[in-house]
Formats: C-alpha cells, structure tokens, sequence
C-alpha cells in the first residue's frame, strides 16, 4: 500500500478542495479502525461526523490533522490545518492572547490576536489567565486560537461537547458566524445530532471504519432531514428515546 | 407535582444553620468567628513570645547558668558589639559569598544534566542511573572523602554544598520536563512550533513549577552543607565564629551564630517564595488571583 499524506502550501490551494481524502486505511496494530475512507470537503463547507463511541471519528480527525501515521491511502490538505480539541488545551502560563497567537509568525502578533479574541466576544480579557475563565470562555479562546491561523481547513472534535445547553447554543451562532466570514472548509465531530442539523452543509454518519452515509442539507427547505431518520442511522430506535 | 417535601430543605441566606444549632458553640467556625483571622495571627505569635520571655527571666534569676544558655538580652548584646568591630558583618559576607558560589555550580550542573536527560532518552540512558546510585549517598557521608581530596579550604567547602545542591535540582528538572502534559505538546505540534519553541513556550514553562521545588530543596540543603563545611578547619565566617567561641566557651557568641543561621535559613526561604510568587503568577496553587 502506499499511504501518503500530501501537505499544499497555502498558494496552490487557493481555489481547491478544503480536503480530499481516498482509500484511506489507519490501524493500531492489527486493527483496523479506518478501512477505505474516502471524503472531499470543499473550501466553505461545513461537514458535520457522526457514529457511534469508539468507531473512528477521533482517529480520522488526527490523520487529516497530521497527527497520526496512516497505513494506507491518500490524504490532500493544507499543511497546517487548525484543529479545536474536546478539553481547551490553553497554556496555564500564557495570557489570552499568548495563547492565541501561538505559532502565529507575524510582526503584529498581538494586534492579530486581539481582533480574534474580539470576534469571540472576550477583546477585553487579552491580558488575562486561562484559569480565570469559565469553560465556555475558553472554548472560545481555543477557537479564536484556530481561527486566527486563517485555516483552509478546521477540524472540530467535539469542542462544545461539555458545555451546557445554552452556551452551546451561542457557541453554535458563533461559529456559523466564524465560518461564514472566514470560508474554511470545516469537521466538526459532534454526538449531537441536533447540532449537527443546526450546523452542517451535509451530515455523514461513519460505521465500520467508512463512511456508511451522506445527507446534503438544504438550508430553507421545508422538510430538513428528521431526528428520527439519523438516530436510525446511528443505530437508535427513535421511538425509545423520547 | 409533589414539591411538598422540597421547601423543608430550602436554604436561604436568613435561614442558616443558626436556626438548630444552639449547641453548635465549639464549632469551628464559632471559633474563627470570635477570634477573626488577626486573632489567630497574634495567638500563634504569643507561644514564641511567652518562651522566650521565660528564658530571660529564668537567666536573669540564676536559674540558668550563663555557661549552658546566655539571657537572650545577652546574645543581643554580643551581636551589636560583634557587629560594631565589623566581624560580624565580615563573617556574614563570607559565609553567603560560599553559599552563592556552591549553589550557583550545584543548580548549573544539576540544570544541565536534568535537562540533558529530560530530553534524551539516550542521556537518560548513559547518565540516570549513576546519578541516581550517587544520590543514594547521604551527601554529608563524603565529607571524609572530600577533606582528603581537597582539604579544607575554601575548595572544599563550596565544592560541599555544590554537592547538596546539584541532586535536588537534577532531579526536579528531570521531574518536570516529564510531567509536561503530552496534549499540550500536541497542541504545540498543531500551531506547527519548531522544537526550539516547544521548548522554550512549552516544555520549560511547563516544567518550571517542579524546578522552583528543586529550588527550594537545593536552598535547604546547601544551607545545611554550609554548616556543616564552616564547622570544620574555617578561618573565616559563621561557622568558625562558632567554633572559635567554643574554644572560649562564649555560649552567647554559639547562640548568636544558631540565630543567624536559622535566619539565614528563613530568608532562603522567602527567596524560593518571591520566585514562585514571581514566576507562578498563572498557577491556581501560588499566584495571587487577579
Ligand atoms: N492509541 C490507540 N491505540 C489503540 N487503539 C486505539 C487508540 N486510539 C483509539 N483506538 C481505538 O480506535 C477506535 C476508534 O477510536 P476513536 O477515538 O477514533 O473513536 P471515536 O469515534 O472518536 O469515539 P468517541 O465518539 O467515543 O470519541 C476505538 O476502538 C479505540 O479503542
Ligand atoms: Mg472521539
């Protein structure tokens, strides 16, 4: 097999795909978690990942973000994709905007992580801890984080994932919001169905190491895909869960 | 809806525990309350106090040989006149100028070799366990073995508390440079840092608060070091001060020079503080909340 992660400098994929992902194969030993995977992801869309604990959302999200070796396929992205993990990850020793301009090689590092910081509603904190913010406060930074790279690629695990229903909900505008205005391509791995219908351009639900099945949403149409029909998809009776 | 049961529970501001605890007098809380946080802070300055006005009067009436312990006036006495020809002070600036050159090679061999082996499996590998077998040696057991090989001058004595110093610090570096959380360095592989600034924004910060307790570990120990090297063959400084007043049975001159130790030995401390207080500002444990 011959596995190959290809990485585009920024110039070159101007107009392209944001991602594009064939045949992919990623085992841990002998076992293969991702078998065959393939998946395209334009500049500007939002994809949303859903299946169930344990079948291989995370381990995707780490191949196309770099992290991992793959063992077999193909895998076309930027060569630095930003990516927002499940738990913050802010350095306790950084101030905000330290952190947020981490890796950033620019002159005006500052000014930049301060423009960021303000498109997450926290332009006031720049000096501050992380440890004096509330959870969903340093969410947001870790976005702001990813955001200020100006990525062609954003990859989402479960970021909202521990916070509570109504900061979700702000959190959901807000990266709609971030992503209309800045055009990453974007996936986001979620266990929430509903957020992935708030959310997503088109919804994939991945089982057995592929991609078992593909739903484009269409914004302003009169029937949106129902719970029900992706529960079933996920494995759920959706009767029993109401 | 049965909510019957909940407004029993309810606890308002103006319904609290007061209400049943007639009995609760001894609380711990009741306590705090009367006396207040000042209360506390004076009550355990009165103990020290109260002992030490016992010693004077004790001394004062004869009931204490000047021989086994001088009134604590006495030793302040002899300080003021130690200090008034310069000695004092003289000796005080000999025992620190030690005390800096052997914890300045100490931390700077010790910070070497632990961020040596904190980075390098084959470090580790070549130095670790020799280290480690060394460090087995109580430090003060070699003092025979260090008077042969450099006497007892001044080689011997900083070399001693080098010594003390350097252990402490190797293996608090080691410590923390491995504690640093893995997620975090993939957070820093993600914003594509080179390694250089995944040392220095990541692995050093991180590891700085297990360094600061080496730190502070390596101050107690190359104090303890000091006492010990002045304590033997000096011509200068605390140590032989005390030494030379033994010879003369000056009890006042050995009790002054206990003091100045202990005091030297609570400033170290403070000094270690100031540093966590400086350098740990974004640490829950040690930084004043903003
Ligand atoms: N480092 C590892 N070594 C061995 N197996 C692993 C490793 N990481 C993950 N796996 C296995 O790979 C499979 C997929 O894990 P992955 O973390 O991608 O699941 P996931 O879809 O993200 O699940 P969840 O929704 O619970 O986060 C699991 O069976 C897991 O046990
Ligand atoms: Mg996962």
């Amino acid at each position: 097999m011959n596995a190959h992660v290809a990485r585009l400098s920024t110039a070159s994929f101007e107009t392209g795909p944001a991602v594009v992902v064939s045949n992919l194969v990623r085992s841990y030993g002998s076992r293969v978690v991702i078998e065959k995977l393939n998946l395209r992801i334009e500049r500007g869309e939002f994809v949303a990942l859903l299946g169930e604990s344990g079948c291989g959302k995370t381990t995707l999200l780490r191949a196309l973000a770099g992290l991992d070796s793959i063992q077999g396929g193909r895998i076309v992205a930027p060569r630095r994709p930003a990516v927002v993990f499940q738990e913050h990850r802010l350095l306790p020793w950084d101030s905000l905007w330290r952190n947020v301009s981490l890796g950033l090689q620019v002159p005006d590092a500052r000014e930049r992580a301060a423009e960021a910081l303000t498109e997450v509603g926290l332009g006031d904190r720049l000096d501050d801890w992380p440890r004096n913010l509330s959870g969903g406060q340093a969410q947001r930074v870790a976005l702001a984080r990813a955001l200020v790279q100006q990525p062609e690629l954003l990859l989402l695990d479960e970021p909202f994932a521990a916070l509570d229903a109504l900061t979700r909900i702000r959190m959901h505008e807000l990266v709609r919001e971030l992503v209309t205005n800045h055009q990453p391509g974007v996936l986001l791995v979620t266990h929430d169905v509903d957020e992935a219908i708030a959310l997503a351009d088109r919804i994939l639900v991945m089982r057995h190491g592929a991609i078992a099945f593909e739903h484009r949403v269409v914004r302003g149409a009169s029937a949106p895909i129902s719970r029900s029909e992706l529960l079933g998809e996920l494995g759920v009776n959706s009767h029993s869960t109401h | 809806m049965e909510l019957s049961g909940i407004d029993r529970t309810v606890i308002g501001a103006d319904s609290a525990p007061s209400s049943q605890s007639g009995d609760n007098a001894f609380a711990p809380t009741a306590t705090k309350s009367k006396l207040g946080a000042r209360g506390l802070q004076l009550l355990s300055w009165l103990a020290p106090v109260v002992l030490v006005v016992i010693w004077e009067w004790l001394a004062q009436a004869g009931w204490l040989s000047p021989h086994v312990l001088p009134a604590p006036s006495k030793v302040i006495r002899t300080a003021f006149k130690l200090a008034a020809t310069g000695t004092l002070l003289n000796d005080l600036g000999v025992s620190l100028l030690r005390a800096a050159a052997g914890f300045a090679i100490g931390a700077a061999v010790g910070g070497a070799l632990g961020i040596l082996v904190g980075f390098s499996r084959v470090a580790e590998a070549a130095i670790d366990r020799s280290v480690q077998m060394i460090r087995a040696i109580p430090f003060l057991a070699a003092l025979p073995l260090v008077i042969v090989w450099l006497g007892v001058g001044e080689t011997q004595k900083i070399f001693l508390v080098a010594l003390g110093v350097t252990f402490p610090i190797y293996i608090n570096t080691v410590l923390g440079i491995r504690q640093v959380d893995p997620k975090l360095l993939e957070l820093g592989r993600v914003q594509g840092l080179s390694s250089l600034q995944l040392i220095r924004r990541i692995i050093l910060p991180g590891a700085l608060p297990s360094i600061l307790t080496g730190v502070r570990y390596a101050l107690a120990t190359a104090w303890l070091a000091l006492v010990v090297a002045e304590t033997i063959g000096a011509q200068s400084g605390i140590g032989f001060l005390a030494m030379d007043a033994r010879e003369f049975l000056r009890t006042d001159v050995i009790v002054l020079t206990i003091v100045i130790y202990a005091l030297i030995g609570v400033a170290a401390d403070g000094i270690a503080r100031f540093l966590e207080r400086r350098l740990l500002a974004w640490h829950p444990n040690y930084g004043a909340a903003r």
